[in-house]
């Protein structure tokens, strides 16, 4: 019989971890040298990064910043292997801005560094809060810098909004909520269709305030890519979670569309969508109206970036516990306030890394518009090398489209990262 | 099934029965599809009571006090509370939302928000009342329930007696007439479970109307004045605490009793 009795006497201080563990030594140790499978792994594979790197290190240093030409090149190069960066050099402002016209580049400029202003309120909630008044403007703004024209145009736009407001405003006491919110909807419809149009062209003949136009087949390259992506990603997020909502809506008319919806869109592939954004249209557009093609395909990308964005937050509503919604109903707070202050910041928060996918879906998608002629950078790529001068070029063009694309998408990856960290609160 | 004792003598000074009727439920009915989980439930409530609803599991008891503030539905009979009667009018259901406080078995507080938040969310935004007075109401309920200290923290990094009180000075930041507990105490280690009776106990000493499903025996015994014993979604027997206790009158209650004081 062993003797089972113990009480410590004393009890047993922290102590430092071995060295072996700890460190710079601890780490190489624990992450690349853990065992003796993992050492030869570790050996290839850096083995192979050298490998790649130095295939490909002299390709992108290559003497032809300032060739004029695909033949300049291979005279510079005399032989050797080397990329030819001179049709970036030569048409890179033409891949950035398409043909817009050079003299009015500073309007793309500055539309995009507004562009920079009024997101950065909105992506980091340390930034002044009134910084959000700017963020409410630049929708209006953007598109009046972009293709210019008159700025009673934009004005009288958003002036729609401030009527629907009004409407639910002064409309509500006296014919009730959902009187006021039909009247919300109702009113700046009429007003945007039949009247804003009007009242802009007579006050911009009163007072003629405009910027030079430029039409829409003059946009291309990333500015175009940037403008369908920004405006798609920004609509469709609204766009989703009323579709979400409806999707588990207890009224089944409301169910069924937003079930149809979906299912519609996500079922089609966008291409389609944009040959009937291109083509289809217009035949059922009344004839001699001139709907403006980028609007088109905007709306295109914008309803199939929602119907997946739809089904994104739906995932995340039903990783949500049954009890939060007690919860949020036994405290007396009505459907709109649960959804906005319990439901959607949690639901959207677990969703943050299938939304910025689908937002990085998007803005890759917009490279389509290609298909059915207009000029982005893959529209412009192919112009490009039908020029006589680089044709046969490949790698270089799509090298560096591929960079810029590339910046755009990790940045919105990185930035996900960080907003998951932020919204960490110890739980889930 | 614990019975934990506590320690000290329960104040019994402000622990009056009113003849106000506080929730007043008759021939109420309530089916899951085609079963029926309430049958002919018939309670009248006063103000200042504190009942204890017992019975074994799927007997209907947490259905019962669910029905009290829609977070179920009932099909059949009446539920009067506080003199608004609880139809599918839903500015009928929102007033009685606000007026009766509900704690849950699993806490549910808001994990995004902090303690403090999670207190002065339905003040602000159902009962209007300004931020700062909201937060003054917050706090005093959190020094009440003896964890302002975590004011700033977030439900994750508190335990779950912590957060059971957390949930309670919540409901009470709404300043409720009636207090709906759920099993409160069922989803915590032995430890916790005695701070949050503790809360309840001086909650029930100020004279709050409660109702409360819970398998703590020891509390029913010292601090309600009706216990209700539940079995197939009806009422079985209910009596105030030393009779039920000591003289159960049904076999089923008899039962019961055996099994979970027995050993």
């Amino acid at each position: 019989m062993t003797d089972i009795k113990f009480v410590r006497d004393a009890m047993v201080e922290e102590q430092e971890p071995p060295a072996a563990t700890a460190g710079f030594v601890g780490w190489i140790r624990g992450n690349l040298f853990s065992s003796t499978l993992n050492a030869i792994l570790t050996i290839l594979s850096g083995g192979f990064i050298l490998f790649v790197i130095s295939a490909l290190l002299p390709w992108i240093i290559s003497p032809t910043w300032n060739a004029g030409s695909l033949r300049e090149c291979h005279e510079i190069l005399a032989g050797h292997e080397g990329a030819c960066w001179g049709v970036i050099r030569e048409r890179w402002l033409q891949l950035l801005f398409g043909f817009y016209p050079s003299e009015l580049y500073w309007r793309v400029v500055l539309d995009f560094v507004l562009l920079i202003v009024a997101v950065a309120p909105v992506l980091f909630t340390g930034l002044p809060r009134k910084m959000l008044a700017f963020s409410a403007i630049y929708p209006f703004l953007m598109p009046w810098l972009l293709w210019g024209g008159t700025v009673w145009l934009p004005i009288a736009v958003a002036f729609g909004f401030v009527l629907g407001f009004l409407a639910h405003r002064f409309a509500k006491p006296i014919i009730g909520g959902l009187g006021g919110a039909i009247l919300a909807f109702l009113v700046p419809v009429v007003w945007w269709l039949f009247l804003a149009g009007p009242v802009s062209g007579g006050l911009a003949s009163v007072l003629p305030l405009a910027l030079e136009t430029v039409e829409s087949r003059n946009f291309g390259g990333f500015m175009l890519s940037i403008t369908i992506g920004v405006v798609a990603i920004a609509i469709s997020l609204p766009i989703g979670i009323v579709l979400a909502l409806g999707r588990q809506s207890d009224l089944l008319i409301v169910r069924s569309l937003s079930v149809g919806f979906i299912e519609f869109i996500r079922g089609v592939p966008l291409i389609t969508l944009l040959f009937v954004a291109s083509t289809l249209l217009n035949i059922f557009m009344p004839p001699g109206t001139d709907f403006d093609i980028i609007m088109r395909v905007i709306i295109m990308v914008t309803l199939f970036a929602s119907a997946y964005m739809a089904e994104v937050i739906r995932g995340g509503l039903a990783a949500l516990p049954k009890g939060q919604y007690e919860a949020a109903d036994a405290l007396g707070l009505n459907f709109w306030m649960s959804q906005r202050l319990i439901i959607m910041p949690q639901a959207l928060k677990i969703s943050i890394p299938g939304i910025v996918s689908t937002f990085i879906g998007v803005f890759k998608d917009t490279t389509l518009v290609s298909i059915i002629g207009l000029l982005d950078p893959i529209g412009l790529s192919t112009t490009i090398r039908a020029d006589q001068n680089w044709n046969g070029i490949v790698w270089e063009l799509y090298g560096f489209i591929g960079l810029l694309f590339f910046i755009f998408c990790f940045s919105m990856s990185r930035y996900s990262m960080f907003l998951e960290r932020k919204l960490q609160t110890g739980h889930r | 099934m614990s019975e934990i004792a506590l320690e000290r003598e329960v104040d019994r000074s402000h622990m009056q029965v009113s003849d106000k009727v506080a929730i007043q439920i008759s021939h109420m009915n309530k089916w899951y599809g085609t079963f029926h989980v309430l049958r002919d439930i018939n309670l009248s409530v006063n103000e200042g009571e504190r009942i204890v609803i017992a019975g074994p599991s799927g007997s209907g008891k947490s259905t019962l006090i669910r029905c009290i503030n829609r977070l179920e539905e009932h099909q059949a009979g009446d539920i009067v509370v506080d003199g608004t009667e609880l139809s599918s009018d839903l500015k009928n259901i929102d007033k009685i939302r606000s007026e009766v406080g509900m704690v849950f078995q699993h806490f549910n507080l808001f994990p995004h928000l902090t303690i403090l938040e999670n207190c002065t969310l339905a003040p602000i935004w159902v009962r209007k009342i300004p931020r700062k007075e909201a937060e003054e109401t917050a706090m005093h309920f959190l020094e009440k329930v003896k964890i302002p200290e975590q004011a700033h923290k977030y439900p994750g990094q508190l335990s779950g007696g912590q957060q059971q009180r957390v949930a309670i000075a919540r409901s009470l930041c709404m300043m409720p007439r009636i207090m709906l507990f759920d099993e409160p105490t069922s989803a915590l280690d032995p430890e916790m479970i005695k701070e949050v009776l503790e809360t309840m106990i001086q909650l029930a000493e100020e004279g709050m109307t409660m109702l409360c499903v819970t398998h703590e025996m020891g509390f029913a015994k010292q601090v309600a004045n009706r216990v209700i014993f539940m079995d197939q979604g009806q009422i079985v027997e209910q009596n105030e605490p030393n009779e039920f206790f000591n003289n159960p009158q049904h076999e089923r209650t008899k039962l019961f009793l055996s099994q979970i004081l027995g050993h």
